[in-house]
């Protein structure tokens, strides 16, 4: 509690506007593998509404993968660089750029990423943006960099979803922001709760439960237009949304039978299918990657344990073994990672798998209702202690840990969105 | 003194009752008679007439059995204790005389472990009310089981106190 504080002042500053999310950031045990990068202030910047110079450093820092050096001056794209004096001050690579307002109102946003170890330019990314997208071409510029210096697809520029809820004041919304908690917008507001955000592969759509019904019912929302629809108002609790990665079905968990059970349903309604069939609890499925399989939370042992049956239904196999209480299995998109919540000793972990050796990983206390970045290299979960929840976010092999809060409500339900153009 | 008075005053009752009644023709229709006699032109400023306003509905009634619409459960149980068997009786007496109502059976947890395990928990609690009203003879087609999970907590703290209320299924009439 101590190490948020002086960000919580920050966030009290900003009061007068909306509930404004930031990030806190804590990176433990990097150290010497960090790739060491300077960053220079991109030349006119100031012009445009955010300062792209900054939001790349905080992506890089954010990361954990690299060890940020503040060129402390301004570097157009055009500049002439003194490589060996950047090598000098122990950048490996050199950022520079520049901002220009084009005559029809939009930003040209121009970078170049210097290899200083070989003296010479690596990777450019020309962009022309509306003022509202420069955010993003930040962050596009932050996966140019990821891509080209680790070789894996950085998710800067993709997008959360999750609930800001504050329940005495019967406020619930289903809130969008950048990956970095910044540029929050509201996609859902109602009066009673919404759970469960899930995002649809293309990142156009988001299913989700909401209670507005007096029971749980679950829609799809068209982000881009708003337009709604009722997947299943079934008999009784309709819940869990996990979309195919095809993105044309989604598995569901519905006790229209006397008990929840796993159920397919194209994204129309339509096509309704039972598809787990046990005396117990079965709920919270999740597709696998490729999509042949489903992951879920099952009772029918005793206490609830992860299991994983074919796609289409059938026979389930028991994932989980050590323990009482596992629960909210999700997949990497590699395939070769299941995060879960596990009750050990009192409290709720999250903790990774690798699913080839079965070997476990605990990586953060406190935590519930995991999800995974598209490119599999971090897990965002939501933090619960004290009534008071919040987001956080843990790199998959443990070594980095950012948490995320806001100055009104709690934040929780978090959903990772998909890569985007 | 005393006694004669109450008891003239008895006597004189008793004689304007017996005024009260019409005497019977026998070619009358019985039918006819019943609906005049209590219209006699010599009622008296002592007569009372009872008035019905109609059916009460009990459920209306804020002091009656059936204001009571909460189920508590133990942790980690999922059956109806002694204590809310009797709110579940007297809702199915109603429902099976009433066979119009229709109910919602929320089922909650209290706020420890995941969302949607919890709704799925949720959703036992209001399934074991909804088997005990069926057995009852309540129509499956009047009951509707469903959770709310750990959204909708009845008290707000985080100790067992809070929980134990928060461990619940309420009975919603639509």
């Amino acid at each position: 509690m101590k190490k948020i504080s002086p960000f919580l002042f920050g966030a009290a500053l900003l009061a007068s506007t909306a509930a404004h999310a930031q990030l806190h950031v804590e990176i433990a045990g990097v150290g010497s593998n960090q790739i060491p990068i300077a960053v220079a202030g991109f030349a006119d910047e100031s012009m445009a509404p955010a300062q792209i110079s900054a939001i790349i450093k905080a992506d890089l820092e954010r990361s954990g993968v690299f060890k940020v050096i503040d060129a402390g001056t301004v570097l157009s794209d055009t500049a002439n660089i003194d490589y060996s004096a950047w090598k000098g001050r122990g950048a490996d690579a050199l950022v520079v750029g520049s901002v220009q307002k084009l005559p029809d109102g939009r930003f040209e946003v121009r970078y170049k990423l210097l290899d200083t170890v070989k003296g010479a330019p690596l990777s450019t990314l020309p962009q022309s943006v509306e003022p509202r997208y420069t955010r993003l071409s930040a962050h596009k510029i932050a996966d140019d960099i990821y891509l080209k210096l680790t070789g894996a697809r950085g998710a800067f520029a993709t997008r959360i979803a999750y609930v800001n809820e504050n329940r005495a004041a019967h406020d619930y919304r289903l809130e969008v922001a950048d990956a970095d908690g910044e540029g929050t917008q509201v996609a859902v507001k109602s009066n009673q709760p919404i759970i469960s955000p899930a995002w649809s592969p293309d990142g156009t759509k988001v299913a989700y439960v909401s209670f507005e019904k007096q029971k749980p019912v679950i829609y799809v929302q068209n982000l881009v237009t708003g337009q709604r629809t009722v997947v299943s108002n079934q008999k009784g609790s309709n819940s869990a949304p996990s979309w195919s990665p095809d993105g044309s079905k989604l598995a569901i968990a519905l006790s229209k039978d006397g008990h929840y059970q796993v159920y397919s349903v194209n994204v129309d309604g339509s096509g309704l299918r039972r598809l787990s069939n046990s005396n117990g609890i079965d709920t919270e499925p999740q597709f696998s990657a490729d999509g042949q399989s489903i992951y879920f939370t099952s009772d029918r042992s005793g206490g609830p344990q992860v299991y994983k049956m074919p796609a289409s239904g059938g026979n389930a196999t028991r994932v989980t073994f050590k323990g009482n209480y596992n629960i909210s299995p999700r997949v990497a998109s590699d395939g070769k990672t299941l995060a879960w919540v596990s009750q050990r000793e009192g409290g709720y972990s999250l903790y990774a798998m690798d699913l080839s050796s079965g070997q476990e990983l605990r990586l953060a206390d406190g935590a519930t209702e995991p999800s995974f970045s598209p490119n599999g290299k971090y897990i965002m979960y939501a933090t619960k202690g004290g009534g008071r929840t919040g987001l956080a976010v843990v790199s998959t092999d443990g070594r980095i840990k950012q948490r995320l809060s806001t100055n009104a409500g709690n934040i929780r339900e978090p959903n990772w969105g998909p890569f985007m153009k | 003194m005393r006694q004669f008075k109450s008891l003239a005053f008895i006597i004189t009752s008793a004689a304007l009752l017996a005024a009260c009644k019409t005497p019977v023709k026998l070619n009358d229709t019985p039918v006819v008679e019943r609906t005049t006699a209590p219209q006699s032109s010599t009622a008296n400023d002592r007569d009372i007439r009872p008035v019905d306003t109609g059916a009460t509905d009990e459920l209306n009634n804020p002091g009656g059995v059936l204001a009571n619409r909460s189920i508590y459960f133990d942790f980690d149980s999922y059956t109806v204790r002694d204590d809310g068997k009797p709110v579940v009786e007297n809702h199915s007496n109603y429902l099976v005389k009433n066979k119009t109502r229709h109910i919602l059976i929320q089922g909650n947890t209290d706020e420890r472990g995941g969302t949607e395990y919890n709704l799925a928990l949720g959703q036992k609690r209001a399934e074991a009310v909804r088997k005990s009203m069926s057995s009852l003879g309540v129509a499956e087609s009047q009951i509707e089981a469903v959770s709310l999970g750990e959204e909708k907590p009845k008290a707000t703290g985080s100790n067992e106190e809070a929980w134990a209320q928060n461990r619940r299924a309420d009975i919603v009439y639509q």
